[in-house]
């Protein structure tokens, strides 16, 4: 007799603690590619998501085996079609970059790559570790500062305002059927006979009663109408309306960056990783956030990302000129009335003489007053980092932004020496209150 | 009375394509009277479990066992099987069978009920009669306590999770998984109890031994002096060591001068796992030849008596075939003889060879054709022999001609493959023999064995692999199993390969 057992309703998902575990244990190797596709991609792509294959290596499961190749070997196959004993078949060739198919492990079961497609959640968390994250801020950068009334249904109760008549005339009609109200044209009718029965001067006996009955009848008639209500307050519904985040408008992100010599790759790579954070941040904030790249040697230039990370130049470094573009492009383009205006500026400190007042004059009297706020990064060596402790102590650029910030409370400035920097750099920047205020 | 039974007899099973719990067991029950009267199968108790596919793929990725110690390649396996089946790659089983008392069967919830019948048919009373029958699982295996043993196994690796981390348990475990091939007893079964009654004996000695150590270990004197008394322990050691051993785990778990008694305990854990598979390991194509035999006699006995629809009968034997097709050795498909191929045919070819044998039939097999009783030769060769020997004792000239093996050999200083055999009336023997070690587990696997363990110098580990015919290890995994051997060991491992006289 056999036992018959349902378990479908059981737990399934036994081997999701296997299955952690394996995610844990490839975890360096996906968030490798995850640091990866930070680099490759372009900054408004970065939180897209992102396939990650993990090698095989890192999660082989060794044993001793004999070799695929080598020695004296011989198989029984099927399918002979014309060999005879004796026969000699040409190998394969083996070609240096594994031409020869390799062959099938005795268990018939190779293994390939892995590939992983992380969602765009698992994406950032990863992106996020690295910057050391916490999750007080996560919740702040998601956060949205306006929000918008949207239609949500119907609800019992509401302003007069709100009244939706359709629904509550729908209601009204379904209670008046339910509880047979009597209509208007039935009641008409009969008012209308009761009228053409007491015309008559002399009516006969059954008219009499007839007339009786009706009066009877208009009574109960009207009694109904009178209780059964045309509109019941039951009836009343109001439309309902959620408040719904939005995103508040655009914004326009302006990225300068310093792309004399001094800038390395570390230092780009840095910089890219601030202007990222920067574009996740914006773009949960804003419908529509748009990017302006401005490089600048001794001379500055709107070119494309790719240009902007990866294009090589050199010159002297003229920190204004960056300035000048960025305030000219705002000109053009980017109406402060219509436009949310950020800009970060990344760079090693150096500057032409004499040119950093100039900077402070530029920012003083003309960008800080459209910008909601000005970033400014200073990628030093972690050294440096190290000997320079003091916010007052710094090369000629620092000191001249110095004064700038104290004039403007929307104009920041921070040295960074390491990707864990990054975070806490940019949240004291950005998650400070009054960036939420000055636009909120 | 007579008209009853024939009436209930010809009354059809099921005429529906879904399975309800009704249709099964009234199913059951017919095919489990031609299992037990016709075929006079023996079988355990059955259990069967309907489970929906996350479920199977659940169960597949834990070696098919229902319950399993926690471990990320079963994570990765599950992830490998998942993303196979969702992109179509591959189905799932209709069904995984353990062999345990009572025989526990998973069957697909999606199956329909014909896929039902094949099923219960095929695991319920094929695989089960043969776990049950089959010598070396009698030997070998303790399908009463095994899943008790793996409810133990699971919580004692939980438990050491929690005393000593994940991440040293799962050292552990890798460097244990690697050497799991090589943690068999091929030759002698020391253990009688049964893995209950041991694990208990086993669990109040360490319990008794752990308290005895700490206790001592803090009185124990670190001086010099001392040592000779520990070189002549070492020695002694050694001389009880028994070298040399195949058995690396087991060595490794008893001799081991780092592994901490926990740590002892999960080898042993990875050993047992590795000792129960290893039957399943030799008999792939008896098992699931037996498996397939008794479904598909089973079946066509229940369609002939008129109890299934020709419709049932079509898809049942529908996949009967998919799973019976053996691809030719020039079609992508090929991947090696399909067990199940190779086994329902050579045990169809018995029962043909019992009925209607030809000339070259009693030549080949005198002790058995025309002798009619193919119900007892196959079950005595279900219960007594694997894979190897089966091919060697019943692979008939008639089967290598339907399959049209051929024998190909492949020296490594040779340009060019030697067709050594074909199906004809010279390669028949030869052929048989080369299929028959190409199932023989002992010359798949690497020949290694632990011949010395010098405690007394600088406590190197000496394996030493024996190549069968020249066949090398295969380098990238010897590296990388060899650091898993160090890490268990403690001290330096080196492992030569040796060519045996010739």
């Amino acid at each position: 007799m056999a036992h018959f057992i349902d378990r479908r309703l059981n737990p399934k998902d036994k081997s999701l603690g296997n299955r952690r575990r394996f995610l844990k244990r490839v975890r360096g190797q996906v968030k490798k590619a995850v640091d990866e596709a930070v680099r490759r991609r372009g900054i408004a792509d970065v939180d897209r998501g992102e396939r990650v294959s993990v090698p095989t290596d890192g999660i082989a499961e060794p044993s001793f085996r004999q070799a695929s190749e080598g020695g004296r070997r011989e198989q029984v196959f099927t399918g002979n079609k014309t060999f005879q004993a004796g026969d000699k078949v040409e190998k394969p060739p083996r070609g240096g970059a594994g031409g020869a198919g390799r062959r099938g492990s005795p268990d018939g079961e190779g293994e390939d790559d892995f590939l992983f497609a992380l969602s765009r959640e698992e994406f950032l968390d990863l992106f996020f570790d690295d910057l050391e994250l916490p999750d007080l801020v996560k919740r702040s950068l998601k956060e949205i500062t306006r929000t918008h009334p949207r239609r949500a249904g119907y609800s019992t109760t509401g302003t007069p305002s709100n009244i939706n008549v359709a629904r509550t005339m729908r209601n009204a009609v379904g209670r008046r059927i339910g509880l047979k109200r009597p209509k208007d044209d039935e009641a008409r009718e009969l008012l209308h006979r009761i009228l053409l029965l007491e015309l008559i001067s002399s009516p006969t006996r059954e008219q009499r009663e007839e007339l009786l009955a009706l009066r009877a009848e208009r009574d109960e008639l009207m009694r109904r109408r009178k209780v059964i209500a045309y509109i019941d307050p039951l009836d009343v519904r109001y439309s309902y309306f959620d408040q719904q985040p939005e995103p508040n408008a655009n914004a326009v992100m302006f990225c300068l960056m310093d792309v004399s010599a001094s800038m390395g790759e570390r230092e780009k790579d840095l910089a890219k990783r601030f202007f990222v954070l920067l574009h996740l941040f914006l773009s949960r904030r804003y419908e529509k956030t748009d990017i302006v790249f401005i490089r600048h040697t001794h001379d500055a230039s709107e070119v494309d990302e790719e240009t902007f990370f990866y294009s090589p130049q050199t010159g002297g470094t003229v920190v204004s000129s960056a300035l000048v573009k960025m305030k000219q492009i705002i000109d053009e383009r980017y109406p402060p009335s219509e436009w949310n205006i950020y800009a970060a500026q990344a760079s090693d400190g150096e500057n032409f003489g004499g040119d950093s007042p100039k900077c402070a004059t530029i920012l003083s009297q003309d960008l800080m007053k459209i910008c909601q706020y000005f970033a400014y990064i200073e990628i030093v060596e972690e050294e440096e980092a190290r000997l320079i402790n003091s916010e007052a102590s710094g090369m000629e650029l620092w000191q001249a932004y110095r004064q700038v910030g104290e004039i403007w409370p929307n104009f920041a400035r921070k040295r960074v020496a390491s990707a864990s920097d990054i975070y806490p750099v940019f949240r004291e920047l950005f998650a400070r209150k009054h960036a939420g205020e000055r636009h909120g | 009375m007579a008209e009853h039974a024939s009436r209930a007899k010809s009354a059809l099973l099921f005429d529906q394509v879904d399975w309800d719990f009704d249709a099964l067991r009234r199913t059951y029950d017919a095919i489990e009277r031609v299992a037990c009267q016709d075929l006079g199968l023996d079988i355990y108790p059955n259990q069967i479990e309907i489970i929906s596919s996350e479920q199977m793929l659940d169960a597949y990725s834990s070696i098919g066992m229902p319950l399993m110690y926690r471990h990320w390649s079963f994570g990765k396996h599950f992830l490998h099987h998942e993303r196979l089946y969702r992109k179509g790659a591959r189905g799932l089983a209709y069904e995984i069978v353990i062999n345990s008392d009572p025989c526990i069967s998973y069957c697909l919830e999606e199956n329909t009920m014909p896929l039902q019948a094949l099923v219960m048919a095929h695991a319920a009373f094929g695989h089960n009669h043969f776990f049950k029958a089959n010598h070396l699982f009698e030997q070998w295996t303790d399908a009463e306590g095994i899943l008790d043993y793996l409810d133990y196994a699971r919580r004692y690796i939980a438990r050491c999770e929690e005393q000593h981390g994940a991440d040293e348990v799962e050292a552990v475990l890798d460097a244990a998984h690697a050497l799991m091939p090589s943690g068999i007893f091929r030759h002698r079964r020391p253990r009688q109890h049964s893995l209950r009654e041991a694990e208990e004996q086993r669990q109040r000695r360490r319990a008794a031994a752990e308290q005895n150590v700490y206790y001592l270990w803090n009185t124990i004197p670190n001086r010099p002096g001392h040592e000779r008394e520990r070189d002549a322990a070492m020695l002694e050691r050694k001389r009880e060591m028994r070298l040399p051993e195949e058995n690396l785990l087991y060595f490794l778990e008893h001799y081991s001068p780092i592994l901490k008694s926990w740590q002892r305990e999960i080898l042993r854990i990875v050993r047992n796992v590795g000792q129960y598979f290893y039957p399943q390991k030799q008999t792939k194509v008896m098992n699931e030849g037996c498996a397939c035999f008794v479904h598909y006699y089973i079946l066509n006995v229940l369609h002939a008596e008129g109890r299934l629809t020709d419709g049932a009968m079509l898809e049942i034997l529908h996949n009967h075939t998919n799973v019976l097709t053996q691809p030719d050795f020039d079609d992508p498909r090929f991947g090696g003889i399909n067990p199940y191929a190779l086994g329902f045919a050579m045990m169809q070819d018995i029962r043909r060879i019992c009925e209607e044998p030809g000339e070259e039939d009693r030549e080949w097999f005198p002790d058995i054709a025309g002798k009619g009783d193919w119900r007892n030769v196959l079950k005595h060769a279900w219960a007594n022999y694997r894979d190897e020997s089966f091919i060697q004792q019943f692979l008939s000239p008639a089967v290598m001609r339907r399959f049209r093996m051929f024998a190909l050999s492949d020296d490594a200083g040779d340009p060019y493959y030697t067709v050594t055999g074909i199906h004809d009336a010279r390669g028949y023997r030869h052929l048989r023999d080369v299929l028959a070690s190409n199932h023989d587990i002992s010359t798949l696997e690497p020949d290694i064995q632990v011949v010395d363990a010098d405690l007394l110098g600088d406590r190197c580990l000496h394996l030493r692999a024996s190549r069968r015919e020249g066949v090398p290890l295969d380098s990238s995994s010897r590296e990388a199993t060899l650091r898993h051997v160090e890490r268990l060991w403690g001290y330096k491992v080196a492992l030569e390969e040796v060519e045996p006289g010739r």
